[in-house]
């Protein structure tokens, strides 16, 4: 494999197993958050214990966020040399400031709310949790800003010698594409914890343990999930697609698999991208429905990958549209698993259904595969650029990096990964078979 | 400007090294002085609640050094590939074997995890050392600021030398022996009994060691980087940074054997503090010399960022770590005291 492809797969690999901790611990932040706040609303135990027992299921997350999050920051310099003293200037003020303004408050009061809580009153406690929640959905903030720099670059200014220096530093925080991107993605990180809360919930009554908090944890679960289920499609699905419209039309053509420019483009639910004959092959499609959704015009033109150079089309056409397949098809079943649950619940039926506890149970790892077909669309549908339209990945990585070298690294990473999913498993498979009783003041 | 930065770097870089410093000695001084489980899990109590803050000090620093001298950011990250790889492969056992050693209770768990623990907090002191060492002996840059360094070649502390050669296995060497000092005047200061007693003997024992490979390290360090001796020369204010140190490396023997453990360790992170200033101090304007050719060194002036982006990163900065050192007196002062 040639030197660009190893160090792709490198950050790729590295990128995706790190994310699926705090995807988790952001969603999970909020949910602990509301458990305290009913904790102190009604000053009933059972929801301080219930808070502990995510709490603890949160630290382990969280140790494995930091563990496989610091390689991230690394990253850059170590195998996108070439990007890193292009962009640093630019780049660089979002990752430092991630460091200074949110690591640093949620290590600290992360501290202090696992340890804490027997020193401090229910009030300042909640308060520990909330600056928890606080710094990580800060954090968030920062990566968000970072990738949306990446995808639509503003406030920089190309130098004669390729360097990429800021020119405006509000620009890096007013970009249009961080609002909507900043929003989808933390909506899918509640869409994840709600989802795990209401899985765990469903496991204690479906295995008739621990069920006063398995009610609890179906409730609080399904009630979060369907809201942060619904937001995830609109406004801020859309919002996102629209920015991908506007900005990044090429990669719109993509992840739809429209190969010809339409008026009235059709909306594609299935088929196989063939790229020899440049159509989608056994489709399945809602007519004009793309033009819609776009532009709220049914017979509206879109552009078809047909109209633009092929040099410009990402790299991976397939990948790209399936994996955005993958997100809207599994975003939409949610909605109706938790549209369903939601009704079931509010006609008091929730906790006998059979059928559905062992849906919401089973639904556990879909979140996470959407998650990351998410992300997988946003960044392979940058390609081929490393900055839109500014520098192209292949003149990004670390020129003096052999090919062996990533390779041994890769190998390296995947073995220790390999390790930390096997303990991560099963630490938190003991964490959940002890339950909320255990966790004690 | 660029002046301003390097100096925060450096500040944020040596505030690394001395709060993780005392939590990776610590890790260093596990097995030695902890022999029941009691003891062991008294050492995590004494780091538990801080370890993970410490730790950020590197990545605030690390994230700071990327925007305000992306050339030296990418140009050392990517020419020192390989150490780096296994320093994150060793920050994610030790993480883990601090924070998983505790969930289970088993005569083969628990063993297990006090050995990652160990083993991998060393090597971390080592690895850091090592990179001290690269960056005061320089290394190969070519005509575009870059370079890359295998582990080892020949030892020689040439131009053909890898990251490990006599002069910077000096160096990881001393980086093991003051982190172990350090870490057990912590643990003698958050413990009791026992476990206090022989940290205090361990750190005692071990001053020695410093002592010696300080007093190599000065007279060396000068012959393979030149640039020191100039430095010093044009700017002899810069020797109260060694004279500092010299004074917490006196403090520290004479306050642990006094029994006073926190001006002990107070002592340990000014000794820590005035030997890493004195490097930055020494090696100023260089940020990474070359060991071919001077003319090609990276300086503070050509690997910063432009001057728009540096002024207004002061705008945050200093906020952000006005905040910074206030969630550290908190955090510290609410886990006061034995462990």
């Amino acid at each position: 494999m040639d030197a660009l492809t190893l160090h792709r797969l490198h950050f790729a690999f590295t990128i995706i197993f790190h994310y699926l901790f705090p995807q988790l611990t952001m969603g999970l932040a909020l949910l602990i958050l509301v458990l305290k706040t009913m904790a102190l609303r009604t000053g009933n135990e059972h929801y301080h214990r219930a808070a502990r027992f995510w709490a603890k299921i949160f630290a382990v997350n969280f140790v494995m966020g930091v563990v496989t999050g610091i390689p991230m920051e690394f990253q850059f310099g170590t195998n996108w040399s070439r990007f890193s003293k292009a962009a640093g200037g630019v780049i660089g003020q979002t990752l430092a400031m991630e460091g200074v303004f949110s690591f640093f408050l949620e290590s600290s009061f992360l501290g202090v709310f696992l340890f804490g809580e027997k020193r401090l009153s229910p009030k300042a406690h909640w308060f520990a949790a909330f600056l928890v929640f606080f710094g990580s959905w800060l954090s968030g903030f920062f990566i968000i800003a970072t990738d949306a720099w990446m995808q639509h670059p503003t406030g920089y200014r190309m130098g004669p010698d390729g360097q990429i220096s800021l020119t405006s530093f509000a620009a890096l925080f007013t970009n249009p594409w961080l609002f909507w991107q900043y929003l989808h993605n933390m909506i899918g990180a509640v869409v994840t914890g709600s989802f795990v809360m209401a899985s765990v919930g469903a496991f204690y009554l479906l295995s008739r343990t621990h069920e006063l908090y398995g009610r609890t944890f179906v409730r609080v679960g399904v009630v979060a999930g369907t809201i942060s289920a619904f937001l995830m499609a609109f406004p801020t699905g859309d919002g996102q697609g629209k920015n991908v419209a506007f900005h990044q039309p090429v990669t719109l053509a993509a992840m739809e698999g429209l190969f010809q420019t339409e008026d009235g483009a059709p909306l594609a639910l299935l088929g196989q991208p063939d790229l020899e004959k440049h159509r989608l092959d056994n489709p399945l499609i809602v007519p004009n429905a793309l033009s819609f959704l776009t532009y709220q015009r049914w017979k509206a033109q879109v552009r078809g990958l047909d109209a633009f150079p092929k040099d410009r089309w990402p790299d991976n056409i397939p990948l790209l549209y399936y994996s955005y397949h993958i997100m809207v098809g599994l975003g939409t079943i949610f909605t109706g698993v938790m549209a369903l649950a939601a009704f079931a619940l509010w006609r008091g039926a929730l906790y006998q259904s059979r059928g559905l506890l062992w849906l919401l149970m089973l639904m556990l790892p879909f979140p996470y595969i959407a998650t990351t077909a998410g992300w997988i669309t946003a960044e392979a549908g940058r390609q081929p650029w490393l900055i839109y339209g500014i520098m192209r990945t292949p003149a990004g990585f670390s020129p003096h990096v052999s090919p062996g070298n990533v390779l041994f690294t890769l190998i390296g990473f995947m073995g220790i990964y390999t390790v930390l999913a096997i303990l991560f498993l099963f630490l938190i498979r003991r964490e959940i078979e002890e339950g909320p009783e255990h966790a004690g003041a | 400007m660029e002046t301003t930065w390097f100096c925060l770097v450096a500040l944020m870089l040596a505030t690394y090294v001395v709060l993780d410093g005392f939590d990776l000695g610590a890790g260093v001084a596990h097995l030695l002085v902890a022999r029941t489980d009691e003891e062991r899990r008294a050492v995590l109590r004494s780091i538990g609640p801080v370890w993970d803050g410490n730790e950020v000090w590197l990545l605030a620093a690390g994230g700071t050094l990327f925007f305000a001298f992306p050339t030296l950011y990418a140009s050392s990250f990517s020419g020192f590939y390989l150490p780096l790889m296994i320093v994150l492969w060793l920050l994610i056992l030790r993480g883990i074997s601090i924070e998983f050693r505790n969930h289970i209770e088993s005569p083969v768990w628990q063993p297990l995890w006090d050995a990652v623990f160990a083993g991998s907090s060393a090597l971390l002191a080592i690895f850091f050392g090592a990179a001290l060492g690269n960056v005061v002996r320089g290394v190969p840059l070519d005509r575009a600021g870059d370079f890359f360094l295998p582990l080892w070649t020949d030892f020689a502390a040439g131009p053909e030398s890898g990251i490990l050669d006599w002069y910077t296995v000096l160096v990881a060497i001393a980086a093991l022996l003051t982190l172990t000092v350090h870490g057990a005047l912590w643990l003698a200061l958050k413990n009791e009994g026992a476990l206090e007693a022989r940290a205090r003997t361990l750190a005692g024992r071990a001053w020695w060691g410093v002592l010696a490979a300080v007093i190599a390290i000065t007279l060396v360090s000068f012959r393979v980087q030149p640039h020191l001796r100039e430095s010093f020369a044009a700017r002899p204010w810069a020797y109260a940074f060694p004279l500092f140190a010299l004074a917490g490396l006196a403090g520290m023997k004479i306050m642990n054997a006094a029994g006073r453990a926190m001006d002990a360790f107070l002592c340990s992170c000014a000794f820590i503090l005035g030997m890493l200033t004195s490097v930055a101090a020494g090696l100023y304007p260089y940020v990474l010399p070359s060991s071919t050719d001077p003319a090609l060194s990276l300086t503070v002036y050509n690997t910063a960022a432009a001057r728009y982006g540096l002024e207004v990163g002061l705008i945050w900065f200093i906020p952000g770590m006005l905040l910074t050192t206030a969630y550290f007196i908190y955090t510290y002062r609410s886990f006061a005291g034995k462990a």
